[in-house]
């Protein structure tokens, strides 16, 4: 009777959570990416995709070349031949040479650097916002995401341009007003919806690489910190039941 | 090879004769270890003081390793802290170790304090164990709070700019002496450097003397049980307490074994994930701090959420101060507000378990709060339970010397 009491102020107590974080966390609009920065093939496309469309605005300045190249498995030519394009070093952070005044002039703001983005933001809304970009009645640029961002869509080849088609929809107090129902290709790009899809989701993988590096190797070293501890535990459990025998 | 052993261990104990003839340490461990009395029936509740200790080490060590690479400057500190986490060798598990350390460390403060509550471990004789143990707490809010702007992320720089505003409420005094605490007219590099020296020094310092006096005025009247009854008052012919047993070896094999329990929930966060969805590192904090671009939803990390909710369910700003500086302030007399005959909840009528079940839910409640956007709604939520958490001290101060209790058995059960 006392533990069900006990069970049920925990109930209690956990059961508002839930309704709390739920609003807390994501936010309208973010999908599951499925992101895996374990698919090493794909951390290598992100890469690839990233150095080629995402790198001339976007520095990653707190990640090293050698780095990367040692944890997606690349060797020191393919990174200098391919991966990069200025000059600079092996060991290097990723920088580029891009006058930040100049930036801010085309842009209306310095694209800020990608380090910390799978951190603060998580792969899973990269994906969406990478999937957001539609063409909007002003013939300009929106995003699903980020209403009115001034980065212009740099993958529309890729995915195509697409335009929202709305639905209606009756808000607090009977207030009727459209919402994006669903988006429609107008014209295709050299990607297929699918194909953008895996893009998008090699985008967030490697950037949820970058924010974390060591992510990789930590989950691994845990397991087996974790089994280590069990063991301990179990032997610490044995040794106070031995101690404590005498104990009535 | 027998011959060679006993001779041994004949210099060794000569040894030890010569440094106990210079400093007591025999005699201080038989005091407090293997002659220290400790009751023989703790249960769950008492594995958090020794595994607090436990996390005060840990984080004295990581902090010592994050200090050698850590850069306290404006310009500087965030970078730092990336260079840890990517460039020094093991940096981020140092890290990881500190900032999991942080949250645990309140983890097991407030349950610490949740078994005096219920079993009343704040009454006489240990009214002072119980008010080293709140300034201990207040240090360590003071350590956290100061701790967390040294990242230098978003969350680090406007949480900081909020609660040092708090002391702008204060009439007359109150501009200048948060112009005093920054050292600048904003929020600076100034703050920062000042902050770390706090963060590494001044409050440790603190912490640790606080500690020590934590614990000897724990030997003094020896640690509080379950029933809330003295095992001192029941003595067998030896003139040792018969419900009592040596700390040493019982609970130091038993407590090894609560070590072990927690160090395992704790690698589970460290190594799997150690940002606990935002709650323990947020995600805001990734983004380098910013004077120009205030955060859309400005928030304290989970451990201090109760009291800013009960901050932020006063509508004016130098009363809610009052009322949040209360709501800690109040516990320092909670020895005295409970003036219950009987210290166990075990032995106390069904009225206490309700006050403290309504309490718990507050305190809680206040804390997912505080996390909230804070809607109307909320707001008034927060009002309800700001009131319920202090209803708790008023109704106990009336009800505990009448309430119903039960009678105290002679011996502690099981």
């Amino acid at each position: 009777m006392k533990k069900l009491a006990t069970y049920l102020l925990f109930a209690a107590l956990l059961f508002p959570v839930a309704s709390l974080t739920a609003s807390a966390s994501g936010g309208a609009g973010v999908e599951h990416s499925g992101a895996n920065i374990n698919d090493t093939a794909s951390l290598q496309r992100g890469a690839k995709w990233y150095v080629n469309y995402c790198f001339s605005c976007h520095t990653i300045s707190y990640m090293r070349y050698n780095r990367m190249a040692e944890d997606l498995g690349l060797s020191e030519e393919m990174v200098m031949q391919n991966l990069v394009d200025s000059n600079a070093k092996f060991a290097d952070t990723m920088n580029i040479a891009m006058d930040a005044d100049q930036a801010k002039e085309w842009f209306g703001k310095t694209p800020p650097d990608l380090s910390l983005i799978g951190r603060s933001r998580g792969a899973d809304w990269i994906y969406s916002y990478l999937r957001g970009f539609y063409q909007d009645e002003s013939g300009g640029w929106n995003n699903t995401l980020l209403a009115n961002a001034s980065m212009p869509h740099v993958l529309w080849q890729l995915q195509g341009i697409q335009k929202p088609v709305y639905r209606q929809e009756t808000g607090e107090g009977g207030f009727v007003h459209e919402v994006i129902d669903h988006f429609e290709i107008m014209t295709p790009g050299t990607q297929t919806p699918q194909e953008y899809e895996e893009t998008a989701r090699d985008i967030a993988a490697f950037l949820d690489y970058v924010g974390e590096p060591a992510k990789l190797k930590r989950k691994g070293i845990g397991v087996w910190v974790i089994l280590f501890l069990v063991l301990f535990t179990f032997i610490a459990y044995l040794l106070k039941a031995e101690y404590w025998r005498d104990v009535h | 090879m027998a011959k060679f052993a006993s001779s041994i261990s004949k210099q060794a104990g000569a040894l030890m004769n010569w440094v106990d003839d210079r400093l007591p340490v025999t005699a201080f461990w038989n005091a407090t270890m293997t002659g220290y009395q400790a009751p023989k029936n703790f249960n769950f509740w008492y594995y958090m003081g020794s595994l607090a200790l436990l996390v005060l080490v840990i984080q004295i060590f990581s902090g010592i390793l994050l200090a050698m690479h850590y850069k306290p400057s404006a310009a500087e500190a965030f970078a730092s802290v990336e260079y840890i986490m990517r460039d020094v060798d093991w940096g981020w598990l140092i890290r990881y170790m500190h900032t999991t350390g942080a949250s645990f460390f309140f983890i097991l403060i407030y349950l610490h304090m949740f078994r005096s509550l219920l079993y009343g471990s704040h009454k006489a004789p240990r009214e002072l164990l119980w008010v080293f143990g709140m300034f201990i707490y207040v240090a360590l809010m003071a350590e956290a709070f100061l701790g967390y702007i040294l990242p230098w992320g978003q969350m680090s720089y406007w949480g900081a700019q909020v609660i040092i505003n708090l002391f702008g409420a204060i009439p007359k005094i109150g501009e200048p002496l948060t112009q005093w605490i920054r050292g600048d007219y904003f929020i600076s590099d100034a703050t920062l450097n000042r902050f770390f020296a706090l963060h590494v020094i001044a409050v440790p310092l603190a912490l640790m003397g606080l500690v020590l006096l934590h614990l000897v005025a724990l030997r003094e009247n020896g640690s509080n049980n379950p029933d809330g009854i003295e095992i001192k008052k029941n003595k067998g012919p030896d003139g040792t307490p018969v419900d009592g047993i040596p700390f040493h070896p019982y609970y130091t094999v038993k407590d090894i074994f609560g070590v072990g329990f927690f160090l395992i929930l704790f690698s589970f966060i460290l190594f799997m994930w150690p940002e606990a969805g935002g709650v323990f590192l947020e995600h805001d904090n990734f983004v380098p701090a910013n004077p120009l671009v205030t955060p859309e939803h400005i928030k304290p990390v989970w451990y201090f959420t109760p009291f800013y909710a009960i901050l932020k369910a006063v509508p004016d700003k130098l009363l809610g101060v009052l009322t949040m500086g209360a709501s800690v302030a109040v516990l320092f007399f909670l020895p005295w507000l409970d003036r219950s005959p009987v210290k166990s909840i075990r032995y106390r009528g069904m009225w206490y378990k309700v006050l403290l079940g309504m309490f718990t839910i507050a305190f809680v409640r206040l804390g997912l709060l505080g996390m909230a956007e804070g809607t109307p709604a909320q707001t008034w939520e927060m009002r309800v339970w700001t009131l319920v958490y202090f209803m708790f001290f008023v109704l106990l101060f009336f009800m505990s010397p009448g309430g119903k209790t039960k009678p105290e058995p002679d011996r502690v059960t099981h």
